[in-house]
């Protein structure tokens, strides 16, 4: 047999029906569905009088919409909002798919509650009407996100129709430095690659940096895959990914997870697997990095000056133009003197519990700049939960941080969480697309620890420096 | 779905790279149930001003092109979200055909379920329609998906490549379901396979 990479081998377990011109209907295992990107699909299955063909691999969980103040509980104002919330109620149940309302503990952001519960397993395939459905990858699960009548094509039938990418690797060599995270790695990928660097590929992240990460850190780097222009994102899964799964609710329990066991063993790509593309990173070289344009290639270290359209070619000469002018910035302005409005510690990129803790261990003891509006905006419920049962939510509190309830909230900015024009933003999010936290909002992108960093100062910061006060 | 055949039309200019989903459609409309009337919305925020004023310098407000049937843009055409509420309110202002020199994977894909003809070709000759869309009324481009070409008002054809599969749906308009439905067989007989080796998912 020729040699395969781990995309391969999850593909060709997959495969339900290939025609000669490459075109494949690949067997979908998971499929999640959040309030947005489902109501048409769901209304199409009505009208054509179909049904969903596998209720019990079908996942939902209403997340952008939702209010993350605490007094939820009694209703979405907005009537959008709360008529997309409410159809995904109806839908959910009409059809019988699994289903987190926003009353129950365990709602949250799709691809943090998804993991959490034991939905995602190494070597499936997951899909979900949103892009960040690469965040699964950390499993070692073929995971993209896909369009509404793709959502309606999966629900209905169970498969997509599919060509395959071609295979990229990258591998991140080495430890990283103190003070440098997951986020850090994948914002510096893309930041060499360019947002359509990855386009027509699958990656798979490897080399002992990656290894060294948590499983929450492999999911903050999966999940910006997408910002790389990748289908999909993927870690080969080892003892750490084995250990996250064991126990979850939804996980293969007894001889049916000795079973699954031994096939995720052999989920890696074999040592003469063939590469379309191969990127390689030594992690000693990686720096905590901040955004600071409107794509998220726009990376520099923090230790760096905003650059000038010039330092550009092509294209990107005029899209830095239009960048700095929408972001307000003059080049050559050293990065840690920006100051900022708005800090929000959040969204599928950074709101686990490690990111929580790590933004916690920045703020204990030390208070956020006066003026500054702060919020922190846990992943899913049950990440709250745990928080306040570590003591982390009253760290935020003290520091004068906004402790909410889970959901999306200001990484996209679909419900009240927003900026006003102008405002600037350090976040954790994934996106500093124009407009995208709200219209006219300046959006930094960082981790959470330079994020906490960022609060503390009221400028970007490098995180380092608060560390060095400590030690 | 709405068949693809032969488009003739006045070519808007769009000479930005990474124009991303949010810039298409913004997050505030994404909350219909509906896919239909997205179409004054799109590029709201280019569009409009934040009285809700159009902008007369934008494109799509300019009087040469406010019937444009076809979209020219640079490198990276459609990055961001997975939202069809793009190519939805793409077609709902009535441009049926975007050119550019590449696309982000999903938006690329849902173009083909709506109707949508997205052509990627070397920058140089986007740069030639660039120019040619720059005319405004005075240059309809001519596109024919059958013999894959794009033809300038000065007569220039220009060839592009594209999936025969996803060619066949548009020149035809099939329904993606409906021709899944067709492996059904397919489907159970894998599934049933699947089930018994791998029981857990
Ligand atoms: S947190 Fe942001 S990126 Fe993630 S699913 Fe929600 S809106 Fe999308």
């Amino acid at each position: 047999m020729s040699p395969k990479t781990l995309y391969d081998k999850i593909w060709d377990a997959h495969l339900v029906h290939e025609a000669e011109d490459g075109t494949s209907l690949l067997y979908i295992d998971r499929h999640l569905v959040h309030e947005v990107t489902s109501p048409q699909a769901f209304e199409g299955l009505r009208m054509a009088g179909r049904t969903v063909r596998a209720p019990d691999k079908t996942i939902g969980v209403p997340d952008h919409n939702v209010p993350t103040t605490l007094d939820r509980a009694k209703g979405i104002e907005n009537e959008e909002s709360r008529i997309q919330v409410e159809a995904l109620d109806r839908n959910a149940a009409e059809f019988g798919i699994h289903y987190y309302p926003v009353s129950d503990i365990r709602q949250g952001i799709v691809h943090i509650v998804g993991p959490e519960q034991g939905w995602t397993l190494p070597g499936m395939t997951v899909v979900c009407g949103d892009s960040h459905t690469a965040t699964h990858g950390a499993f070692g699960a073929l995971a993209h996100g896909i369009g509404t009548s793709e959502v309606e094509h999966v629900l209905a039938t169970q498969t997509l129709i599919q060509s395959k990418s071609k295979n990229m690797k990258v591998e991140i060599t080495g430890k990283l430095a103190p003070g440098v995270t997951a986020k850090d790695i994948t914002l510096s990928v893309i930041g060499e690659t360019g947002t359509a660097g990855g386009t027509g590929y699958v990656i798979e992240y490897c080399g002992e940096a990656i290894r060294d990460l948590s499983m929450e850190g492999r999911m903050t780097v999966c999940n910006m895959a997408i910002e790389g222009g990748a289908r999909a994102g993927l870690i080969a899964p080892d003892e750490k990914t084995f250990d996250y799964v064991k126990g979850r609710p939804h996980a293969p329990k007894g001889a049916a997870w000795e079973a699954a066991l031994a096939w995720w063993e052999t989920l890696k790509s074999d040592a003469d697997a063939h590469w379309d593309k191969v990127v390689t990173i030594r992690g000693e070289d990686i720096a905590p990095v901040v955004t600071w344009g409107t794509s998220p290639e726009d990376v520099l270290p923090i230790t760096a000056k905003v650059p000038a359209p010039e330092d550009f070619e092509g294209g990107k000469v005029g899209a830095a133009k239009r960048s700095l002018e929408y972001m307000g910035l003059t080049p050559g302005t050293p990065l840690n003197e920006v100051e900022i409005d708005t800090v929000f510690i959040g969204s599928c990129t950074n709101g686990r519990i490690e990111d929580l803790r790590a933004a916690a261990a920045i703020l204990k003891g030390r208070k956020i700049k006066e003026g500054l509006r702060a919020m922190i905006v846990p992943g899913s419920g049950l990440v709250r939960a745990q928080a306040e049962e570590e003591g982390l939510a009253d760290i935020f509190q003290e520091a004068g941080f906004d402790w909410r309830l889970a959901g999306c909230s200001m990484c996209l900015a679909m419900n009240p969480d927003q900026l006003s024009p102008g405002e600037r933003c350090a976040a954790t999010s994934n996106r500093n697309f124009e407009g995208r936290q709200g219209r006219g909002g300046r959006t930094h992108l960082m981790s959470p620890a330079m994020a906490a960093a960022a609060a503390v100062t009221g400028r970007l910061t490098d995180v380092r420096d608060l560390m060095k006060v400590d030690a | 779905m709405e068949k693809f055949e032969k488009l003739s039309g006045v070519a808007a200019p769009l000479p930005l790279i990474n124009v991303d989903t949010d810039m298409i459609i913004p997050k505030q409309f994404l909350k219909t149930i509906k896919r239909s009337g997205l179409g004054v919305n799109l590029f709201d925020e280019m569009r409009y001003d934040d009285d809700g004023n159009e902008i007369p310098d934008f494109v799509l407000n300019k009087p040469a092109y406010r019937n444009a049937e076809i979209l020219v843009a640079g490198e990276n055409f459609g990055c961001g979200s997975s939202r069809e509420h793009a190519p939805w309110a793409i077609k709902d202002f009535g441009i049926r055909c975007v050119i550019a020199p590449s696309y982000a994977d999903i938006f690329y894909n849902n173009c083909f379920k709506n109707g949508i003809l997205p052509i990627a070709l070397p920058q140089e000759q986007v740069d030639i329609l660039m120019a040619e869309a720059e005319k405004g009324a005075n240059a309809r481009i001519e596109i024919d998906l059958e013999a894959q070409t794009v033809t300038t008002s000065e007569g220039e054809v220009i060839r592009f490549d594209i999936d025969p599969f996803k060619k066949h749906c548009l020149l035809e308009g099939l329904d993606d379901i409906a021709l899944t439905f067709e492996k059904v067989a397919a489907i159970d007989k894998f599934e049933a396979a699947a089930s018994a080796a791998r029981p857990w998912v």
